[in-house]
């Protein structure tokens, strides 16, 4: 038995015939092809698997296929811009070497953009409890920080994140 | 000239693919006609394999093969090998038991590989996996470190006291002679707690037979793919080794676990050929948990014998080493020569005996993990002088100071093996002191008090040695393998440069640190110079990366090659410019002929190369050079961490209030990746340290920590940022004077967030110090209120 789920993904319209248990990470990387998000546990507690649900923050190994059905989804595929300019959230990330083996990379900046746009100005403090949810091996999240409070003044500045 | 070379904090080449989701992880490759592995596992510790009975699962649509351990026997496929002899104090060698592939009589440990299901579809091999009916008689388990050596069951039936081996190194005459003659002795009782790498990406593997050619591809998370190659080849038997590639694409980190030869992508290769198909398993994190080699869990009394100058006289350890169920790709040597020898520290320690008993347990395998053996010495010796420094009621950086070897004492020959060639211990200890406001810590400390708090500070003062290492060095103490590094500079007829390398990045920057390597000393931008690795078709043979090695001995390959190609490129400008080769000068990127205004850039002599219309008669046309390195020395990485941590004696709760970490890498390419990886490495010691414990059910056997859920891993809001500091000593074994940074902070900071923890609290604790240990440990002696 499968199930036709049909969602928009990083802009696109796309349907597929899938297993009722498919998983929304599974439709992505699988069905879709966009590698870009990972799996990197079987307990929701890495992150890796982060994207944008409707504009949230949510951990695609933890949502059935069947509950985006109709849904806007964005992966880290489609943070950067068309012509391939990273997004100020990426580029802090660039600019802060806060990614070291890039694996938990695609899930600490789709949750670190959700971030801002819930809590534009936040506190060293608030980005590391908001960050709880995504774990990184490599860089002990120094550098994540710094990125993610320098990709924040940035995106507060309307020209700038044009 | 290039502004981005040696010294640059360049951003990073592979970022971009990185931020952008353009990444290429094994298990993002997909190969046509691909099928798909699950594996059985022994849900038990210990026990007898009665019968495996597959007919359920071979029946479940879409299953194409289910394979055991009779198969593996059948087809005569070698078993996975330990790589590093260890002669116990007796003479005799190791006992090694057997490391099938799929277990053939018994299980050792839960999570064992008992059965292979290859089917269409992953979901099908996970379904067909659970009708695999295994039956087994239960033996008891062997889950316990120090009591492994006189458990009543044998996890190797042929090794009845579990003992893998009794090692030792040192004068153990003369350090008992210390000993008795000595003004104070402090004694510690240390448990180096067991812990599970954890890098994100999960391992995975493809397994590729190609009829046409009969040759194999391996797809797999690799940092060494040519010793999976031969290990693979030599020791298992899939292929001869020219029919074997083996490539390691992004590999998401390693920390050491990524080093060894498994069962499962073993398992991968040999099912393709029987079914036609490539084979492709990627772990699930609770088989990461299981199954992936684990690290330390040491055992050991230390023992620090002092003067009554406060001078160190002798040092004496005896350790309990657990080497889990089987002996992993490089076990052996990791509480035995990468451990011992490094119980010098960064002192004046005229007498030293180690002992090592390495054990058998039925627990997953234990290798090297981040640090590996240095971590654990580490830990000794600098638990030893923190706690003397406290019976002595001395200062702790002065105790350290007063017995620190002078940069005037180098060459300094400890009686542990190691030559150190070269440091300035005071001067990191200095600038992490002024780092760490050590002055104003009384000030911090009273007023801690004041609101109820315990504050505490601990140092450690830590000393690697790395950029391993000097082949017949090595191979005198057992290794298997040589320990040199390839490296190869091919430029291309337009004068750019594409590089290759024996040494794997799996998070550490090659592509961009080696770059600005070869745009220093060959004056080419880094954007104009590709590094290529990790592929066995591409690159010359190589060790790989492990033991912060990458720069000191594979980057010391690239100079060579580098050296080449000038040497080469001079002769070519010579000819050119008509000048004797003897006159011809190489600086930023151009040759010029002494005494005149000639030149030509090596983008120039690169074309000449490759269209020799007017070359020399004598040279072969083409510029590329290949060299090979083999290391004169260990490097020798030492630096200071102070961590300060204040505790809630309500909750148990530790703060790092404070963490400092001053290191001495000598030269340094990238300060930017070297302050990542010094926040890495601190971060996985502070896990260690607070929260991080492989716990296995002693009655049972069962890993009771096999989740996320339940192995705590250090998260953003457990740490606070990090002060980090450098200082340099050029090292003068190797032509970069480089040392090496990988390792240093998961090194250091076990010790030096116990010795701050155990400050605050005014007693000993073993390491993870949790909150509920913190707490029982007050609540059972609370420190006197001050």
């Amino acid at each position: 038995m499968t199930l036709t789920v049909s969602m928009t993904v990083n802009g696109k319209a796309v349907s597929r015939d899938v297993e009722p248990r498919t998983l929304l990470v599974h439709l992505l990387r699988e069905h879709l092809g966009l590698t870009g998000t990972h799996v990197g546990c079987d307990t929701s507690q890495c992150g890796a698997c982060v994207v944008h649900v409707d504009g949230r923050s949510v951990k695609s190994c933890t949502m059935l296929a069947a509950q985006a059905d109709g849904a806007s989804v964005t992966t880290i595929e489609g943070l950067a811009a068309a012509d391939g300019t990273l997004h100020p959230m990426q580029e802090a990330f660039r600019n802060n070497h806060g990614l070291q083996c890039g694996f938990c990379t695609p899930g600490m900046v789709m949750s670190a953009v959700d971030l801002v746009r819930t809590n534009p100005d936040p506190s060293e403090h608030e980005v590391r409890t908001w960050l709880e949810g995504n774990i990184c091996r490599c860089t002990g999240y120094h550098n994540i920080v710094k990125a993610v409070l320098e990709a924040a003044r940035t995106m507060r500045q309307p020209a700038a994140a044009e | 000239m290039t502004t981005d070379g040696i010294g640059a904090p360049l951003r990073r080449k592979e970022d971009y693919r990185f931020l952008t989701g353009r990444g290429n992880y094994t298990d993002d490759i997909n190969r046509p006609g691909q099928a798909y592995a699950v594996f059985v596992r022994s849900p038990i510790a210990h026990g007898r394999i009665r019968s495996v009975d597959t007919a359920d699962a071979a029946a479940v649509p879409g299953v194409l093969t289910v394979l055991t351990g009779a198969d593996v026997a059948a087809d005569g496929l070698g078993g996975l090998i330990c790589g590093w002899m260890i002669h116990s104090k007796d003479g005799s060698a190791m006992k090694a038991g057997a490391h099938p592939v799929l277990a053939q009589d018994k299980v050792r440990y839960v999570g064992d590989h008992v059965a292979l299901v290859v089917a269409e579809t992953q979901a099908a091999a996970r379904d067909a996996a659970e009708l695999v009916a295994v039956g087994y008689d239960e033996l008891p388990a062997v889950a316990d470190t120090a009591g492994a050596r006189g458990a009543s069951s044998a996890v190797h039936d042929e090794i009845a006291d579990n003992t893998c081996y009794q090692w030792e190194l040192g004068d153990q005459a003369a350090t008992d002679a210390a000993f008795a003659g000595a003004a104070h002795v402090t004694t510690l009782d240390l448990v180096n707690n067991r812990l599970i790498p954890n890098a994100i990406e999960p391992r995975a593997a493809i397994g590729d037979y190609d009829r046409g050619s009969d040759s194999f591809t391996l797809y797999t998370t690799s940092q060494n793919p040519h010793v999976h190659r031969l290990v693979l080849s030599a020791f298992v038997g899939i292929a001869p080794e020219h029919k074997l590639r083996v490539v390691a694409p992004d590999v998401g980190g390693g920390f050491g676990s990524k080093i060894f030869i498994y069962a499962e992508e073993t398992a991968c290769l040999w099912a393709s050929k029987r079914v036609g198909r490539p084979v492709k398993w990627t772990a699930d994190r609770s088989e990461s948990f299981l199954a992936d080699a684990h690290g330390r869990d040491h055992v050991t009394r230390a023992e620090l014998a002092i003067g009554a100058d406060g001078r160190f006289l002798a040092l004496r350890a005896h350790t309990t080493a657990n080497l889990g169920a089987y002996l992993s790709t490089f076990s052996s040597c990791v509480p035995t020569y990468l451990y011992a020898p490094l119980l010098s520290g960064q002192y004046k320690i005229p007498a030293i005996h180690a002992a090592v008993d390495g054990v058998y347990t039925t627990t997953a395998p234990v290798d090297a993990y981040r640090g590996a053996g240095r971590p654990e010495a580490t830990y000794v010796v600098e638990r030893l002088v923190e706690v003397a420094a406290r019976e002595l009621k001395m200062d702790p950086a002065e105790l350290r100071r007063r017995n620190f070897v002078q940069p005037a004492d180098y060459p300094y020959q400890t009686p542990v093996i190691m030559t150190y060639d070269c440091g300035d211990y005071e001067a990191s200890l200095d600038k992490a002191l002024d780092l760490a406001d050590y002055a104003g810590f009384a000030a911090r400390r009273a007023d801690a008090a004041a609101r109820g708090k315990r504050r505490g500070i601990g140092f450690s003062a830590y000393i690697e040695a790395c950029g391993i290492a000097p082949s017949a060095a090595v191979g005198s103490l057992g290794a298997g393998v040589g320990l040199w590094e390839s490296g190869s500079i091919r430029f291309t007829p337009t004068g750019t440069v594409v590089v290759h390398t024996g040494s794997h990045s799996h998070g550490q920057g090659h592509e961009t640190t080696f770059a600005q390597l070869i745009a220093s000393h060959l004056g080419v931008e880094p954007g104009n110079v590709e590094v290529v690795h990790g592929d066995t078709a591409q690159t010359p043979f190589g060790m790989g990366t492990y033991g912060s090695r990458s720069l000191a001995v594979g980057g010391s390959a690239l100079v060579k090659a580098a050296d080449k190609i000038v040497a080469k490129g001079r002769k070519i400008a010579a000819h050119l410019m008509e000048a004797a080769e003897a006159d011809i000068a190489f600086a930023d990127g151009k040759f010029t002929v002494a005494g005149t205004d000639k030149e030509k850039s090596i983008q120039e002599i690169a074309f000449a190369a490759y269209v020799p219309h007017n070359f020399p008669g004598d040279l072969e046309p083409g510029l590329e050079e290949t060299a090979f390195y083999d290391p004169v020395n260990f490097t020798f990485p030492a630096g200071t961490q102070i961590c300060e941590v204040e505790v809630d004696p309500d909750t148990g709760v530790v703060e790092i209030v404070n963490f400092v970490a001053v290191d001495d890498f000598g030269v340094v390419v990238n300060p930017m990746i070297v302050e990542g990886q010094v926040h890495g490495g601190i971060a996985q010691g502070v896990g260690q340290a607070l929260c991080e414990n492989a716990v296995y059910d002693t009655g049972s056997g069962q890993l009771v920590t096999g989740s996320y859920m339940d192995y705590r891993m250090p998260r953003a809001d457990d740490l606070p940022s990090f002060k980090v500091g450098l200082t340099v000593t050029p090292n003068p074994s190797n032509p970069l004077g480089v040392k090496g940074c990988g390792e240093a902070g998961a090194i250091a900071a076990p010790a030096a967030v116990m010795n701050a923890v155990t400050d605050a609290i005014g007693q000993e604790i073993q390491m993870p110090a949790t909150a509920e240990r913190v707490w029982r440990a007050l609540a059972a002696a609370p420190m006197a209120a001050e």
